[in-house]
């Protein structure tokens, strides 16, 4: 099967998570009131035993998956990111990652891209917070495919995992379900020895396009996908580092504690060599089609174009 | 039940109160008044109820103890000592450097300890978790789960409280070691969650008050939780904090303090005194 697809990844997650519930009867899936919204709904409509909603109560929602966890299952506990990721961080932290359990918590809405609901709604830190649980794997997939090999490799890997889904379509640049994903491994999407990008999550498949058109002003960059934001693929980031000697990171969060900082420790530690972070600036995002958002704070090909022929310049 | 195993139980409660000195004692830090205070909660739960095997920890069909107020270890560890899940003398390194015994409990590396707590509030939404794990599997464990007059105050218990009655988890029991003190003070002054019984009538639990130092009535109040249907059970347990000990009774500086040298030879004293008592009966 090759096929373009345009999918919004919270979509890919539900159509994974359903057909992964056949092969694994012990998946469990528990949703705080967004059923509809974080595409649990699909797993609801063909395992009904094995969904449970928990209400508008995320803590205890975690606190559920860490009990179920306890006895053999493989909950998926679900909200938008603001609330699974955020509101119930110290959940995550003690009742899920200290005792290191089977728990995947996953994060829908992520980032600008949620788009009219505004601010309080647009996570940019879920990505630091799970970063700084020890042991916990932190997965932000950039398209249908990716999604839905990133939902595999989370069912099969016994350990705690954040998965990170986005609410906007987007058109896949892969185009396979043989698709390779490892947790942990980046992958080289075109080799370029003038600049690397490093992009995640929605952002690839912009930086994508970014690459496309500096390549027709003379710019050979390489682009890299970081869908595992933890562990963090050093060999993939210092091997950029020594041979294109310049670094773009590009993610819908947080410039504090997201891709951006975790590639500059890893740069700093082993090869220091300029990097560039885009991102949020520390500033909260704001209410408008997410298109329009994501262009306005500076998350589109255009800017990140722009940075590119600037670091070049200096 | 019979006195003969009544008077075990007693034994078993006046241990578990003499561990949690040692342990305080040894770590000079940790929580004496409430693990005096649940210490016959914990022996009639470890010592009659439970259905557990210290040789089989991971037994699939166990009950499973969740401590929600996880502060109050040094009761559980001695009992799991005593059951012998792990040697007694590990109480004397309790909170030390390296090691077994956390200052608050920890699964991974504990046997016997079902889930890690001491953020008040998780241990009773994971309590949940595995009862709703065992109704999925059809098992027939039960789950149980100890928390504070204070931890109540904590808006996680509610949430969990009303998906445990929603989700009519009657395999489910909590108890609630209502001594009637927190950190900075009376319940009723610091936080107000009375009235207790009223709010779990409304969150659909079954609701029994008890004297939580008479063995009979603990014993009669987990009996009767296993009869209930299609609803979890809550034991409102009246306590007194640092029970056994005559000067932590009721003081609320006893909640997280340790005894120094002479204190510690008058808890040990008070409490072997007690217990000789009950041996010679």
């Amino acid at each position: 099967m090759a096929e373009m697809v345009k999918k919004a990844t919270r979509e890919s997650y539900g159509i994974a998570l359903t057909e992964l519930g056949e092969q694994y009867p012990n998946i469990v899936v528990l949703d705080a009131d967004l059923a509809a919204s974080t595409k649990t709904a699909m797993f609801r409509e063909k395992f009904p035993d094995r969904f449970f909603d928990c209400g508008i109560a995320e803590c205890n929602m975690i606190g559920v998956a860490a009990g179920l966890a306890t006895c053999g299952k493989i909950p998926f506990a679900n909200s938008f990111a603001m609330f699974s990721a955020g509101r119930a961080f110290e959940q995550v932290r003690n009742s899920v990652g200290y005792p290191h359990l089977n728990v995947k918590v996953v994060g829908s809405h992520a980032g600008l891209s949620v788009g009219e609901d505004g601010a309080t709604h647009q996570c940019l830190e879920d990505i630091a917070l799970m970063r700084t649980i020890p042991g916990m794997v932190v997965l932000n997939p950039a398209d249908h495919y990716e999604m839905k090999a990133a939902v595999k490799a989370a069912v099969e890997h016994n350990g705690p995992v954040y998965l990170r889904l986005g609410r906007l379509a987007v058109e896949s640049f892969n185009n396979s379900d043989d698709y390779h994903f490892e947790i942990g491994k980046g992958i080289t999407l075109r080799d370029g020895k003038d600049i690397t990008i490093i992009a995640t999550g929605l952002m690839v498949s912009r930086a994508l396009k970014a690459v496309k058109s500096l390549e027709k002003d003379g710019i050979d960059a390489r682009l890299i996908n970081l869908h595992t934001l933890k562990p963090i693929d050093r060999e993939i980031i210092v091997k950029a580092a020594r041979e294109t000697g310049k670094i773009i990171t590009v993610e819908e969060h947080s410039v504090i504690g997201g891709l951006g900082d975790a590639v500059c420790s890893v740069v700093c530690e082993e090869c220091p060599v300029p990097v560039v972070k885009i991102g949020v600036n520390d500033v909260y995002g704001s209410s408008g089609p997410a298109d329009e958002i994501l262009e306005k704070f500076g998350l589109c090909e255009s800017h990140i174009e722009e940075v590119v022929k600037n670091v070049l310049k200096k | 039940m019979e006195q003969t195993e009544k008077k075990a139980l007693q034994i078993a409660a006046c241990k578990i109160r003499m561990g949690a000195i040692e342990a305080v004692y040894s770590a000079q830090s940790g929580h004496p008044g409430g693990s005096l205070s649940a210490a016959d909660i914990i022996a009639d739960l470890y010592f009659r109820e439970l259905n557990i095997d210290p040789s089989h920890p991971k037994m699939e069909n166990r009950d499973r103890f969740v401590l929600s107020k996880g502060h109050t270890c040094p009761g559980l560890y001695a009992a799991l000592a005593l059951k012998g899940y792990f040697p007694w003398d590990e109480l004397k390194s309790f909170r030390h450097t390296g090691a077994l015994l956390q200052g608050h409990p920890d699964m991974k590396a504990i046997p016997g300890i079902e889930m890690s707590t001491g953020s008040l509030g998780q241990g009773v939404a994971a309590a949940g978790g595995m009862a709703l794990a065992g109704k999925l599997d059809q098992k027939s464990y039960r789950v149980y789960s100890l928390l504070g007059d204070g931890e109540i105050e904590e808006g996680e218990v509610w949430e969990a409280a009303m998906f445990a009655g929603h989700h009519k988890l009657d395999n489910l029991c909590w108890i609630i070691d209502n001594n009637g003190l927190q950190i900075d003070g009376p319940v009723a002054d610091v936080g107000g969650p009375e009235p207790i019984d009223k709010k779990f009538e409304a969150f659909n639990f079954d609701v029994q008050k008890i004297d939580g130092h008479d063995l009979d009535a603990i014993d009669a109040a987990f009996c009767h939780a296993k009869t209930v249907k299609g609803k979890p059970s809550v034991i409102i347990a009246k306590t007194v904090k640092g029970k056994g000990v005559s000067y932590m009774e009721n003081q609320v500086g006893w909640h997280g303090k340790a005894p120094n040298d002479k204190q510690y030879q008058i808890a040990m004293q008070e409490l072997k005194t007690v217990l000789s008592g009950l041996e010679a009966e």
